[in-house]
């Protein structure tokens, strides 16, 4: 018995005397195995996976609504929630068969109409939904397990684009739910995956209970990420919202939650001694910082200012004051694409590597006619990595003999104003950082920031055809040497262009106790395989 | 007095406009987006866009006040931009932990500061009076944060003896209730502990000083009959003034204590809602805070008279 547990009995023998035998229901043994604590990257302030798109609502969707494709650890698209499918000879009409035995959590059968209305409203949303629905000529069901997509030309990464798991993600919801305007957010939670959504223990900001939901049949092959069998092994997985990472990593050492999703990495050494947790990467694709220029106003609607920042850019001063000296959490990037994935490439990145040219900096930078006007830095305070980067960029900035107007302010606002694109002495900005998950950045069908599409672009707008004939080659490509072949002349191109610059890749830890098992690294946290003693 | 209780409550009707029109007039000039929250970083300038516009946030200001002040006289506090909750709904859920709080917070400091204020103004002086006005500076320097956290390491991680971080109902037992609440009302009543001894030492100092004092002592009268009954209920309206004016300081520090030890409280529904631009919730929030506070005030006024007969309304 430890001293809590003894504290616990003496304090319970006088609470049972002082409210007449009220006291806290226990939990036996067997019973905590099936339940799963778990402290989740941030908090689950909306559950519509498509109407809000941030990552955590992602990974919280995964497990209550299913996809008809999922990617696996090989970033290969394998089917879920599909039994098969056939494409015409010409690549235009594809035909897809449900499995059996899917119902949503209401009871009813899944339907192909339902798929069909769950496509439409993600294709308004997501990237590759919306050049799938210019390309459409017809999404119907065939019956209640078949429905058919007519295209106008083949889409060769349909099932990538089914599959991905990028936000947003296809997710299948019942036809009531997906005739939702997608601008506008669903009324229920009723998904057919593996775990259904407790609403009526959902506090946000505190609190999202999943429990498991008994008729969801998984598939035969082993879990792979978003493909094979979903198999849980929880009745119960309980998200704990904890805002604070010295609060959640002392409950992960003190046996009050199983699994803490971002540990911040000044913690880890500390959790690293304790022998009950277990800390491993989180994402083996991790993340992508970015010095995002604005085009449109000066310096650095000129390529010259872009590139003098590249030139006297050093990766190694941003990545350590991301993350520390940890040499295992980061690596140079001289790319745009993700390291250790298929198509990653450092084509044209030569502006980074090598020691940095400050004095031609200087010199280019002049050249481009920058005449002293403050530059206005956005910095999210509140975000660490981005409140790091920040004081990087002060400092490099001023370095190559720029005048900073340093804008320290929270996410909420950086999210306004980068919008703007008024000048920057009107509202709007220069320069702001953020960074984009690596799962992201493996090819270009989801990469926004590398759009160089002018006005209708990512925010700051760039423009350049280069990269986006590039990039057209990539989707047309046949095969894996053709994908090459285009995002190493894409990469090139949005580096000549300077169309953002990489600050680093940059991984992040999870922890959990080491009583539970089958923990995997992956863009998002997977709870099937997951098993705790 | 019934009369003058009603004058007040009436009054709260103005000053609770006051403050619905300041806070919507703050959040409306106040910079930040809550649509480019939601789209997330993946989003195009043209999502962000229509979300804001299916919020409503694209209207003119005083439409929005309009319909936001009608549904307020009705009783609605909105509905939350991102949950797609009624407001309402979100303070009922997370009213209990910050008034658990608050309360234990409150019966802690006023048991604990008052007695050290009165034996500090009786030993003035001495080594106890010392220790109290320095334990006071302490409490005031120290921020609630970091007692907070060398409280969780000590009392949690180290002999663990305590939770770490949570909050249990009332309903599921009174231990269960006060275990995870012990840590954080330590932490937040430090502050309002150095506050009120302070306050207690100095205004028990001046009335001990006082002819009627000097009488009692004169009939014999216990050290402890003179402390506790002619002097502390003498000094009792300054007192009780400062508790008052302590619970918006009790507010303040709530917001911090909570996200310290995760209790899901109305002191971090409103920091989440503040970083997300999640304007309904502030604005309901802040006028139930703003309620509170003056309904204390009125609540003081009332005590007043319990402990100064010569007070009358």
């Amino acid at each position: 018995m430890d001293r809590r547990t003894f504290l616990k009995t003496g304090a319970g023998v006088a609470a049972i005397g002082a409210t007449g035998g009220i006291s806290a229901p226990a939990l036996s043994q067997g019973a905590a195995a099936r339940t799963l604590r778990f402290v989740p990257q941030a908090n689950l302030a909306n559950f519509d996976p498509i109407w809000g798109t941030q990552y955590v609502v992602r990974n919280a969707s995964v497990m209550v609504w299913d996809t008809l494709y999922g990617v696996n650890a090989q970033l290969e698209p394998q089917r879920q929630m599909v039994e098969g499918e056939e494409v015409s000879s010409d690549g235009k009409t594809w035909t897809f068969k449900l499995r059996e035995n899917l119902f949503w959590h209401d009871g009813e059968r899944v339907l192909a109409k339902d798929c069909v209305a769950s496509l439409e409203r993600w294709m308004v949303r997501d990237g590759m939904g919306q050049m799938i629905r210019d390309l459409k000529d017809e999404l119907v069901a065939v019956d209640d397990r078949s429905f058919r997509l007519r295209l106008k030309s083949p889409f060769p990464k349909m099932l990538l684009a089914l599959g991905k798991n990028n936000t947003p993600m296809a997710f299948m919801m019942p036809e009531r739910l997906a005739k939702t305007d997608p601008f506008q957010q669903i009324s229920e939670f009723v998904g057919s995956g593996p775990m259904r959504f407790a609403r009526n223990e959902w506090v946000p900001g505190a609190k999202a209970i999943f429990t498991k939901f008994d008729r969801y049949v998984p598939r035969q092959e082993a879990p792979s990420w978003l493909a094979g069998g979903k198999q849980v092994n929880f009745d119960r997985i309980e998200w704990t919202i904890m805002p604070d990472p010295a609060t959640a990593a002392a409950a992960l050492q003190n046996n009050e939650v199983d699994w803490y999703e971002t540990p911040l990495p000044d913690l880890v050494p500390q959790l690293r001694r304790n022998r009950n947790i277990r800390v491993d990467i989180a994402d083996p694709l991790g993340n992508i910082g970015s010095f995002r220029f604005n085009h449109l106003h000066a310096p650095f609607n000129d390529v010259r200012a872009r590139r003098a920042v590249a030139m006297a850019l050093n990766q190694q001063d941003y990545m350590q004051a991301v993350v520390g000296d940890d040499p295992s959490l980061w690596s140079a990037l001289p790319g745009f694409f993700t390291p250790g994935t298929p198509l990653y490439t450092e084509a044209g990145g030569d502006i980074l590597k090598g020691p940095r040219n400050i004095d031609a900096a200087k010199r280019l930078l002049a050249e481009s006619g920058y005449n002293g006007q403050p530059i206005t830095v956005l910095v999210a305070q509140d975000q660490a990595p981005l409140k790091a980067m920040g004081e990087v960029t002060n400092a490099l900035l001023s370095s190559i003999g720029m005048r900073v107007d340093f804008v320290a302010t929270d996410w909420g606002t950086v999210g306004q104003r980068r919008a703007m694109k008024t000048p920057p002495g009107q509202g709007g900005w220069h320069v702001f950082h953020t960074w984009h998950a690596g799962a992201d950045c493996t090819n270009p069908s989801s990469y926004l920031a590398l759009r160089t599409t002018g006005d209708r672009a990512w925010f700051g707008w760039p423009s350049d055809e280069a990269v986006e004939n590039a990039r057209a080659k990539w989707f047309d490509a046949p095969n894996l040497d053709a994908e090459k072949a285009a995002v190493a002349e894409m990469n090139a191109a949005a580096m000549n262009h300077v169309t953002y610059l990489p600050t680093g890749f940059f991984k992040t830890y999870q922890a959990w106790r080491s009583n539970v098992s089958g923990v995997v690294g992956g863009p998002i946290p997977f709870f099937w395989g997951v098993t705790k003693s | 007095m019934f009369a003058y209780v009603v004058r007040r409550v009436l009054a709260t009707i103005p000053v609770m406009a006051i403050v619905a029109l300041f806070v919507f007039s703050l959040l409306y000039i106040a910079p930040g987006d809550p649509a480019a929250v939601i789209a997330g970083d993946q989003a195009t300038p043209e999502d962000v866009e229509r979300i804001r516009a299916s919020l409503g946030l694209d209207r003119p200001y005083l439409v929005r006040f309009g319909a936001w002040v009608f549904d307020i006289a009705r009783g609605d506090l909105g509905v939350s931009i991102f949950t797609n909750l009624p407001v309402s709904t979100m303070i009922r859920q997370r009213i209990e932990p910050t008034l658990s709080l608050m309360v234990v917070t409150l019966i802690l400091a006023v048991s604990v500061a008052v007695p050290m204020g009165v034996v500090a103004a009786w030993k003035v002086g001495t080594w106890i009076d010392k220790f109290v006005m320095g334990f006071a500076v302490l409490g005031f320097s120290v921020p609630v944060f970091v007692v907070g956290y060398l409280l969780a390491y000590t009392f949690a991680l180290e002999l663990d003896w305590l939770p770490v971080q949570g909050y249990t109902a009332f309903s599921q037992g009174l231990w269960p209730w006060l275990e995870n609440l012990i840590l954080p009302a330590i932490a937040l009543g430090t502050v309002y502990i150095a506050l009120i001894a302070r306050i207690t030492r100095a205004t028990m100092l001046e009335v001990l000083q006082q002819d009627y004092i000097r009488t009692a002592r004169a009939k014999g009268a216990g050290q402890r009959s003179i402390l506790f009954l002619h002097a502390l209920k003498n000094a009792a309206v300054p007192i009780v003034t400062v508790i008052g004016i302590g619970i918006a300081l009790l507010i303040g520090g709530a917001v911090v204590t909570e996200s310290v030890f995760a209790i899901p409280g109305l002191g971090r529904l409103t920091v989440d809602a503040i970083l997300r631009r999640d304007y309904p919730v502030i604005q309901g929030v802040v006028l139930l805070f703003s309620f509170v506070y003056v309904l204390v005030n009125l609540v003081i006024d009332l005590l007043y008279t319990l402990f100064d007969p010569r007070i009358r309304y």
